[in-house]
């Protein structure tokens, strides 16, 4: 009897927390603390994007790539933080990855920009234009000498096969009747006569050659070769192509804030125009005053990742550590890129390896149609089992609902998102949770017919019936345990899901529905038991 | 109402048939893994995106499958599998799928020989092609509805990851069935869930379906269920020979699977129907993981009943003709 009434109280204390947290998802006016305990819709059902990327941690000694990792992890939810995502999720996976997941994000190229650049801030002085002259006919001469080697500019190659003499001349080494122009780096960089200046259609050879070892070893020492940023107001103007001493005389380090502000009309810089003011910290600020007092009429160029964004040529030593990034910027760029700034910069640039981004139009139709899907599969299995188990079937069906809400409250207090696998977790489990009852009914209809009294045929179909119930959910929840290991995201829903609906559905039938049959039926002293 | 009251078919004796028909389909399932069934960007790497370009009012013509295309060519981007999926409403989303990796811009040359193993026909560049052809069709807010990269080395990864899971998951079977029954169960079940996968497998392949990472999922879905269905005749086989201590193996197991034959069937019933809504309702996302999930269902059935069974009797009849205490007591 002691144990009936503890078994009473459960069945309340589970069906009370259950409604307690399945309130919240009613179209009705609560206090906060409660709606806040929602349960939560997986990337897939409400939108947003998710990113793998691997920090790129090979130049690094092996004693500073896990520090590196972690701080990549702060770095980007730091940024992500200032972005402004509701609910994001910034994890370190396995040795050398990041997740990250952005929930009810919508710009995703934004976000892609903004999370996987390694925004390293230099000062670099530009080099003199004597170093620049002799930079441009090594390259030159290195270009005609190596021309095999760089089958894309092809076009700088005179061939022979024009001169109507070749004809007579066949069989003859192909080399020999080459001519290699002597300046293609001269021209490929003089863009409408402009020395150093990229035309957009020569842009991608320009980006190739950059990207070649061998061809930037022939740089001469000291200097390096880089590109002007792409002006997002127009993409296909021309670009600089800077020759910088490769010493960095300043860092993004020694920055201690970074702001967007808008010149006024009378700017000269940036009339009108959004533009990125940087404080240096006082260290910094000394070296910026010193550099800008050593090196006045020269170039300085602010370099971030590689590119160049401004070289204004130092009129006066700046003291007080304030530097301007100007340039044709709209708004956004300047927010996000004082965003990079002030997070600072990633210890190691990372890769991006996975991405996978979900529209906020197929997250609802995902719902909508998960939802009648569950909902149609519910009618039809409670009509079937009324039809067939009668007063019983109802009991079951009664264990069939609460067995989704409390799938639904354990999804709450868990923490964890309902996904479209995990819908389609629940839906199985409907038509799975009707098999624990199944089984007890079935039993109890044998024992019957054997000849047993109602009371004792109940008895036995249950006790019967429990056995099995626990060895076959048992392997089903081991299936369940190892592909919640196995899956991430969407997949770990499912399993999720599963592995509730089976928990819930073996407390439904062993203790809940025992109970109903108990009270409705057996203690009526029934001798007869439609079933 | 009741199916299936007092039936004494006799389904030992036709196991041979059931045999010859598994077999065929096991083959089929065996054929389509070495041939190498068809997989999704999950586990090739490659690009995936779905874009709704519906016309904006009823006097633009309907975009057409070979319309877009074209464009693409136009820009010498090949090899993408272009579909069309009918939304609610006359929606029209187009869905891009390709495994190839960019190489538009010059062939990969040696001199830039970088370790740039992850580029792909990006899923930017299609958007601002559709976009720049069809700006009347793509101006909307809801215009990208999936957009999916993969790296090939993440999809490389994956495979093993899945092969694993499904080897540790059907390892944890067998050992925690050997616990509850005894070995010979244990291997009888894992033989039907190899059974069920493959042929699985092989309907995927016939019908050239992807087997994604949801997929995977469902693949392990059906183990689970499969053996629920297997463990619960063989609980009552367990039950029987105690009871029918005088009677042969295949008579005890074929009555045994007569008495849970409507247990059998209501319950393969409830789970296929709801898995039906689910593949009839449950949209594009979802469809494909619900049909394997009803092959699994009809499969899973079939395999307790006319291949797990039936193999406790090939096990054991070869072991003894007579029985004497071959089952442990529990």
């Amino acid at each position: 009897m002691k144990n009936r009434k503890f078994r009473n109280i459960l069945i309340l204390a589970v069906l009370l927390v259950t409604i307690y947290f399945l309130i919240p998802l009613l179209p009705i006016e609560l206090p906060d603390f409660w709606t806040d305990r929602r349960v939560r819709l997986g990337l897939d059902l409400q939108g947003g994007m998710q990113i793998m990327m691997e920090v790129d941690h090979h130049e690094l000694p092996e004693a500073e790539r896990d520090d590196a990792v972690l701080s990549a992890v702060e770095i980007v939810r730091n940024r992500i933080d200032q972005f402004g995502v509701a609910e994001p999720s910034i994890q370190r996976v396995g040795r050398n990855r990041i997740m990250v997941q952005l929930p009810g994000l919508q710009e995703f190229d934004r976000a892609r920009e903004l999370i996987g650049r390694t925004a390293l801030l230099e000062f670099k002085l530009l080099a003199t234009s004597e170093q620049i002259d002799q930079t441009r006919e090594r390259l030159d001469q290195y270009l005609q000498e190596n021309i095999d080697d760089y089958p894309f500019l092809d076009r700088f190659v005179l061939h022979e096969e024009d001169d109507p003499m070749r004809g007579i001349l066949e069989d003859e080494e192909d080399d020999e009747f080459e001519e290699v122009a002597g300046d293609i780096f001269s021209r490929l960089t003089s863009s409408q006569g402009m020395p150093m200046m990229v035309s957009n259609q020569d842009l991608p050879y320009v980006q190739r050659l950059l990207e070649s070892e061998s061809f930037m070893e022939n740089i001469p020492s000291g200097l390096m070769l880089a590109l002007e940023r792409e002006n997002r107001l127009d993409p296909r103007a021309d670009r600089e192509l800077f020759v910088l001493l490769e010493k960095t005389e300043l860092t993004g380090n020694m920055l201690e804030n970074a702001s967007v502000r808008i010149g006024d009309g009378t700017d000269l810089q940036s009339p009108n125009r959004p533009y990125v003011s940087l404080r240096f910290n006082r260290e910094g600020a000394r070296i910026f005053e010193m550099i800008t007092g050593q090196n006045i009429r020269r170039r300085l160029a602010i370099v971030l990742d590689g590119v160049v964004y401004t070289a204004p040529t130092i009129q006066d030593r700046i003291r007080g550590g304030e530097a301007r990034i100007t340039g044709n910027f709209t708004l956004e760029e300047t927010q996000d890129l004082v965003i990079v700034l002030r997070a600072g910069n990633l210890p190691a640039p990372v890769n991006i390896i996975e991405e996978r981004t979900v529209g906020p139009t197929l997250g609802a139709d995902s719902v909508r149609s998960g939802l009648s899907a569950a909902l149609f599969g519910l009618i039809i299995v409670m009509i079937f089992i009324i039809i067939y188990y009668r007063v019983p079937g109802i009991i079951a069906n009664l264990a069939l609902i609460v067995n989704m809400g409390i799938i639904m409250a354990a999804l709450t207090i868990l923490g964890a998102a309902l996904t479209m696998p995990g819908i389609a977790g629940i839906i199985l489990t409907i038509g799975m949770a009707v098999d624990a009852n199944v089984l007890i009914f079935e039993r109890i209809r044998e024992e019957l017919k054997s000849g047993k009294t109602v009371r004792s045929a109940v008895d036995a179909g249950f006790s019967r019936a429990i056995v099995t119930i626990l060895d076959a959910n048992i392997t089903t929840l081991i299936t369940a345990i190892v592909l919640y290991q196995f899956g991430t995201g969407p997949i770990r829903g499912f399993a999720v899901t599963l592995s509730l609906g089976i928990l819930a559905s073996m407390f439904t039938a062993i203790v809940m529905v025992k109970a109903l049959f108990e009270a409705v039926i057996t203690n009526k002293n029934r001798t007869e038991l439609s079933i | 109402m009741r199916f299936f009251e007092n039936t004494k078919i006799d389904f030992i004796s036709k196991r041979r048939v059931a045999y010859i028909f598994s077999i065929i389909l096991i083959l089929v399932g065996i054929v389509a893994l070495i041939v190498g069934p068809k997989f999704s960007i999950d586990f090739t790497g490659g690009v995936s995106l779905e874009l709704d370009m519906t016309a904006p009012t009823p006097e633009h013509p309907a975009l057409s499958i070979d319309q877009v295309r074209q464009v693409l060519i136009d820009e010498g981007i090949t090899d993408v599998e272009i579909q069309t999926i009918k939304g609610s409403d006359d929606q029209v989303f187009f869905l891009f799928k390709t495994q190839k990796v960019d190489d538009s811009f010059e062939v990969q040359t040696e001199a830039g020989q970088d370790e740039e193993e992850e580029s792909f026909v990006s899923t930017a560049r299609i958007i601002n092609l559709m976009r720049t052809h069809f700006p009347e069709y793509t101006d909307k807010p809801g215009f990208i509805r999936l957009q999916e990269e993969v790296g090939p080395r993440i999809g490389e990864e994956l495979k093993g990851k899945a092969i694993m899971a499904i080897l540790i998951a059907l390892l944890g079977i067998i050992i925690y069935i050997w616990w509850r029954f005894e070995f010979t169960f244990g291997v009888a079940a894992v033989i039907a869930l190899f059974h069920d996968i493959l042929i699985t497998v092989g309907i995927f392949f016939i019908t050239g379906k992807e087997i994604s990472l949801a997929i995977v999922a469902a693949l392990l879905t059906i183990v689970g269920y499969s053996l629920n269905d297997t463990i619960v005749v063989f609980d009552r086989i367990r039950e029987d020979l105690k009871i029918y201590r005088k009677e042969s193996y295949s008579s005890v197991i074929n009555h045994s699977i007569n008495e849970t034959l409507s247990r059998t069937v209501i319950t393969s019933l409830t789970t296929f129907v709801v898995v039906f809504c689910l593949y009839l309702l449950g949209g594009s996302v979802i469809r494909d993981f619900a049909f394997a999930l009803m092959i699994g269902v009809i499969v899973g059935t079939y395999s307790s009943i006319f291949v797990a069974s039936p193999l406790l009797v090939e096990f054991f009849g070869k072991r003894q003709t007579t029985r004497k205490g071959g089952i442990k007591k529990r």
